[in-house]
């Protein structure tokens, strides 16, 4: 069971901090971290090699210092990483960067199995492993909440749907996205940790892959982001203070008058 | 360029159309209005009943293209993206709207890249520039701390998923007349790799605060619980469900289902009550276009009241028990 696990570098955002004068994001002292909902890609990934055999190879397209966040997924227990970089692909949006993704994974070859992050903390667009699927031509089952089922031909998963679960049964190679539901992230162990520092993370480019430059970085985006705001939302709300029985029974009662006067109840 | 037409992506339940079908003719009457085209929305499915298409007409579409086969009686995103990539490059639409759910979200990147269109996730709102007649899509990120405008300047169509219940279902007017068009399937278009085994209900949950009215959330201000029983019980007496923050959900509280926010449920009820929640900017996004909006924390900088009709800065342990018996003793009189 040889499977590739595209990650993302992403920031530490979910304490993400706004410069309130400039409205930016202050990333002074962010640091930069797997992507969380990829390490439930990994630890899945890492069960069914467990279980199965086979190899694990992670991969992710960023900057240079990217291959860190690939260090830290064979400490958990994959076994090689590819670092996808280039000033070439700057600026890419969700569909170049499912192209490189997918040509990445074409060229290491020999694959039963694609394992997907649901989305990355930063961007949130889910788009990504669907679109490798796409370009790749695999089976896609997204919002995967359990492997049931698998073999060296079929897989059988549950995916989270509005109404509950659903389950399909898809030949291999295929492309799972995942979500938390479906496994526990591991702790990298000091072993992994040392193994990690031993392994080689070979540098892939436009150098030493055959990539149709209209698709890369800018050029193969179709999306442009044109503004970003700040969302100020402010209501001019009635706030009443409680600060004895006669207060408390007051605010009760007003809000009650409100909710009547709104028609609510 | 000979693309023209805004089309929305009508999603299906065991038959019926999802309410979100209606919310995106809402949005996509607008577009096409600002554009002076035309309205289409695409029903794919198995047993689609006439009442339902002609639903989608009182409901804004100009046009409804039917695909109803036996063999699309399932979501299976290859057959569905194969059949959507059939017509548009038949029918060549300029925009493409779809909800932004579980199908919705795997639908649209897989067929994005199969007609090399931009796409653009999970927007809140969407308008048309003036001079180039180009989509804007805002969408929230970064965990809502930004709203991030993204166009798609050549690549058509232009494609967005748009989150259920960030808008109103399109009023229903049953005088409009529209046209329907049926397309067979044709059986080349059916991938046959990936089989539906079937659906089964979440059987320890059934609840659906996106549909709510009157929502009333717990957060971390309830301490534990227990507690929720407090939150369960002014939801009785308002007729309303219960939600949750984040915050409640990480500690096991309550389960994923209630949750609002970012990470949780969109939801646009008439009444949102906050308890106990300081107001993260990632709830916010979740729940602060709902028509009103009622904080109860102990906090007065909570950010909840910036964006509250009506608070009130206390104990929560002390004003819910006052509030409930209130409502009690009220509707015992009525």
């Amino acid at each position: 069971m040889n499977i590739i696990i595209p990650i993302k570098q992403v920031p530490e955002t979910s304490n993400v901090k706004m410069d309130e004068k400039t409205g930016t994001m202050v990333r002074g002292g962010v640091e930069s971290i797997v992507n969380p909902l990829d390490l439930y890609a990994i630890e899945v990934g890492i069960q069914l090699k467990e279980e199965h055999g086979g190899k694990i190879t992670v991969i992710t397209m960023g900057p240079p210092t990217a291959d860190k966040a690939l260090k830290e997924a064979i400490s958990m227990g994959c076994d090689d990483g590819i670092l996808v970089s280039g000033r070439e692909f700057a600026g890419s949006d969700s569909k170049a960067t499912s192209y490189v993704l997918a040509e990445t994974i074409k060229k290491i070859d020999n694959y039963d199995l694609i394992l997907a992050g649901q989305q990355a903390t930063d961007g949130e667009t889910g788009q990504v492993g669907p679109g490798i699927a796409s370009f790749l031509n695999l089976p896609l089952a997204t919002y995967t909440s359990k492997v049931v089922e698998i073999n060296s031909k079929n897989i059988i998963v549950e995916r989270l749907i509005e109404e509950g679960y659903e389950t399909l049964k898809m030949p291999l190679p295929a492309l799972l996205t995942v979500v938390k539901e479906i496994s526990y992230p591991r702790l990298p162990t000091l072993r992994g940790k040392q193994k990690a520092k031993k392994t080689d993370i070979p540098l892939w480019s436009k150098n030493n892959m055959e990539l149709n430059e209209l698709e890369l970085g800018l050029n193969g985006s179709a999306t442009r982001v044109v503004k970003i705001a700040h969302p100020k939302v402010v209501r001019k709300g009635t706030i009443l203070k409680v600060s004895d029985e006669k207060t408390l029974n007051e605010a009760v009662s007003r809000m009650i008058k409100f909710m009547r006067e709104k028609e609510l109840i | 360029m000979d693309y023209h037409g805004v089309w929305t992506i009508a999603e299906t339940n065991r038959g019926k159309i999802k309410e979100v079908s209606f919310e995106l003719l809402n949005r996509g009457r607008k577009l096409a209005d600002k554009l002076g085209t035309e309205l289409a929305s695409v029903l794919i499915g198995n047993n689609i009943n006439n009442d339902d298409v002609q639903e989608l007409i009182y409901r804004g579409a100009d046009k409804v293209y039917v695909i109803n086969d036996p063999q699309l009686e399932n979501f299976i995103v290859e057959n569905y993206a194969n059949v959507l990539e059939d017509l548009v490059n038949e029918y060549r639409p300029e925009i493409i709207i779809a909800a932004a759910t579980t199908s919705g979200r795997s639908l649209m990147p897989y067929l994005s890249v199969k007609v090399n269109a931009g796409l653009t996730a999970d927007c809140t709102g969407l308008d048309i520039e003036e001079k180039t007649g180009n989509l804007l899509q805002t969408r929230p990120a970064i965990g809502g701390n930004i709203l991030a405008t993204i166009k798609t300047p050549e690549n058509r169509p232009q494609m967005a998923t748009v989150r259920p219940k960030s808008t109103k279902p399109a009023p229903r007017d049953d005088n409009r007349t529209g046209e329907i068009i049926n397309i067979a399937l044709k059986p080349e278009l059916i991938d046959g790799r990936v089989e539906s085994l079937g659906c089964k209900k979440d059987e320890q949950e059934d609840v659906n605060i996106q549909d709510a009215d009157i929502i009333i959330s717990g957060g971390r201000g309830l301490k534990k619980a227990e507690n929720f029983g407090l939150i369960h019980e002014l939801a009785q007496h308002l007729d309303g469900v219960v939600g949750a923050s984040r915050d409640a959900v990480d500690r096991g509280w309550i389960s994923y289902p209630h949750q609002v926010g970012l990470s949780g449920k969109t939801v646009l009820p008439k009444l949102y009550v906050a308890v106990g929640i300081s107001g993260a900017i990632q709830h916010l996004a979740g729940m602060k276009t709902a028509d009103n909006i009622i904080a109860i924390n102990n906090d007065p900088d909570a950010p909840i009241f910036k964006v509250s009709d009506f608070g009130i800065v206390g104990d929560l342990f002390e004003v819910l028990p006052i509030l409930n018996e209130q409502l009690a003793k009220e509707a015992n009189g009525r």
